[in-house]
């Protein structure tokens, strides 16, 4: 078996004005695995997948994506190459029906496993509701028609971000429940939670954010509790900042 | 029958201001972005028929075939080259102060090439023809040949945005322009097609202008402001709030006249008020535009 990089974030600082967000932060991504990014609030992990994405403005370092340097390639360029996002928030288009949201997500990607009707099979829950606006949708279905509209474009890469903010225990499982079916088409994901009993449980391979840094990175297997509790929250003192 | 006669004037009349709203409301739809220029780029291409009529004598409908696409493409320039940055960040005041500054230029321009003499185009026989309803009512040909325009314009763009992917994809960066490019729309081109598009109704637009009535290189401003009203009196981002707006701004001003003659623009400007203080989101506007 042939391990590929897929995604390599080599030493990116990332910046809001004159805030930084992210220093030194890298991050190996191999095609197939399913990593998890777990940090408390505001420890950088919705500005790295956002720096991946290419939605943010100002950052330094390298973004590779299939070996291939991503600078200066914008947003929507590179979900033709193959990296669809979904974002916190949602942000599904809610004067457009259901299915004219998985519709648009189809516009640039590229063609394969997904398409409007297996993506409403994968989700039942929108199939009733294909003609209504999104903006008529529960939260749930709301965070399944974005994951339903990223997959429209058949990405090699997907990335999840805050898939759990806001919904109930059950509906947040039956979502998680959908990952391995989409990794098994063919994606590789990168998910983004604070909450992390559901990070890890599909998670191979878990980055751990503070402030802005790695504090820990190792396989799902090898890690205890109390090895994520320290680097969630900067208790160990040997990798994360001196408080 | 009188009264009736007026009425049928001002839908008429109407049919003209939905025409010149169109593009104000497609542009402001999809982009937020208020269009100062609109008015004075009705004019230019008003005054661009006019050089070809002028040059190769023909009847000014059938420079439709050259304005319209002329102005297609200085829409989707005009958007790539300059409006766009306008646009960048929250701030809403760049795109005003712009558009306010490209309204002038192009008045200047339009005065240093064309003087500032009354222009008008020369349809012929159709300006004049008129179908006979009764003794007290008749109704014009070119009147009535804008409104159908106006009505199949508005027509056809709600069509494009209903059921076509350019039209999905001005919904979508309409309703969230970084969500668009994650689903890989890229939005400065999408601006460029609706600006291209609302140009395209305008230049339809001005050559009617021209048709019905004189026109300066100075009086663009005035139609923006009825093209203004009509919008906002038929409801921001709804099509057929656009076609209803024009329509009850013509009345208004028709109803208006055959009181006083002085009273006609006034009687517009005092509905557009009231529709501002009673009912703000216009006749048919939603919170939602779909």
């Amino acid at each position: 078996m042939t391990v590929t990089t897929l995604l390599e974030v080599d030493r990116v600082a990332s910046f809001y004005g004159d805030f930084q967000a992210l220093f030194d932060v890298s991050l190996r991504v191999t095609e197939g695995e399913t990593v998890a990014v777990i940090g408390a609030n505001g420890a950088g992990k919705s500005t790295l997948l956002r720096t991946v994405a290419g939605l943010q403005g100002r950052a330094t370092g390298t973004v590779r994506f299939d070996g291939r340097p991503l600078d200066g390639i914008p947003t929507y360029r590179r979900l033709g190459l193959g990296i669809a996002m979904v974002p916190e928030g949602r942000r599904i288009f809610p004067s457009l029906t259901v299915e004219e949201n998985l519709k648009v997500g189809a516009v640039r990607g590229r063609s394969g496993r997904w398409t409007v009707a297996t993506v409403l099979e994968l989700f039942p829950a929108l199939a009733d509701k294909r003609d209504r606006p999104g903006a008529w949708l529960s939260g749930g279905e709301q965070q399944m028609l974005a994951i339903g509209r990223a997959l429209m474009a058949n990405p090699r890469l997907l990335l999840l971000d805050e898939v759990s903010l806001g919904l109930a225990p059950p509906v947040i499982r039956r979502i998680y429940d959908t990952l391995p079916e989409i990794t098994a088409a063919g994606a590789t994901v990168v998910v983004v939670e604070q909450d992390i009993g559901q990070a890890l449980a599909g998670a191979d391979r878990v980055y751990c954010l503070l402030e802005g840094r790695v504090a820990l990175s190792a396989p799902a297997a090898e890690l205890t509790r109390e090895r994520i509790t320290e680097a969630y929250f900067g208790l160990g003192g040997s990798r994360g900042p001196a408080r | 029958m009188t009264w009736v006669n007026v009425v049928v004037q001002g839908l008429l009349l109407g049919g003209l201001y939905a025409l010149f709203a169109t593009g104000l409301s497609l542009m402001f739809g999809v982009m937020r972005l208020v269009n100062l220029a609109h008015g004075d780029l009705s004019i230019v291409a008003a005054f661009v028929a006019l050089a070809i009529v002028d040059r190769f004598h023909v009847n000014p409908l059938w420079t439709l075939l050259v304005v319209v696409p002329l102005m297609l493409g200085l829409g989707y320039l005009l958007q790539r080259g300059l409006l766009n940055f306008a646009l960048r960040g929250a701030d809403p005041l760049p795109p005003v102060l712009v558009t306010f500054g490209l309204a002038i230029i192009l008045q200047n321009l339009l005065l240093e090439v064309f003087s500032a003499d009354s222009q008008g185009l020369d349809a012929g026989r159709l300006e004049n023809a008129s179908i006979r309803v009764s003794d007290r009512l008749a109704v014009g040909w070119f009147p009535l040949l804008t409104l159908v325009t106006a009505v199949g314009v508005l027509v056809g763009l709600q069509l494009m945005l209903s059921r076509t992917r350019l039209g999905r994809s001005f919904r979508a960066t309409s309703d969230d322009p970084e969500a668009a490019s994650l689903v890989g729309l890229d939005p400065r081109h999408v601006f460029a097609m609706a600006t291209a598009i609302a140009l395209a109704t305008v230049a339809v637009a001005g050559l009617f202008l021209g048709v019905r009535t004189t026109f300066t290189p100075s009086i663009g401003p005035t139609r923006l402001i009825f093209a203004f009203e009509a919008v906002i009196i038929g409801g921001l981002g709804s099509i057929w709030g656009t076609l209803a707006g024009g329509l009850v701004l013509g009345v208004a001003q028709t109803l208006g006249a055959q009181l006083s003659p002085g009273w006609g623009v006034l009687a517009g400007h005092l509905v557009f008020l009231a529709v501002l203080a009673f009912r703000p989101t216009g006749l048919l506007g939603r919170e939602v535009p779909a």
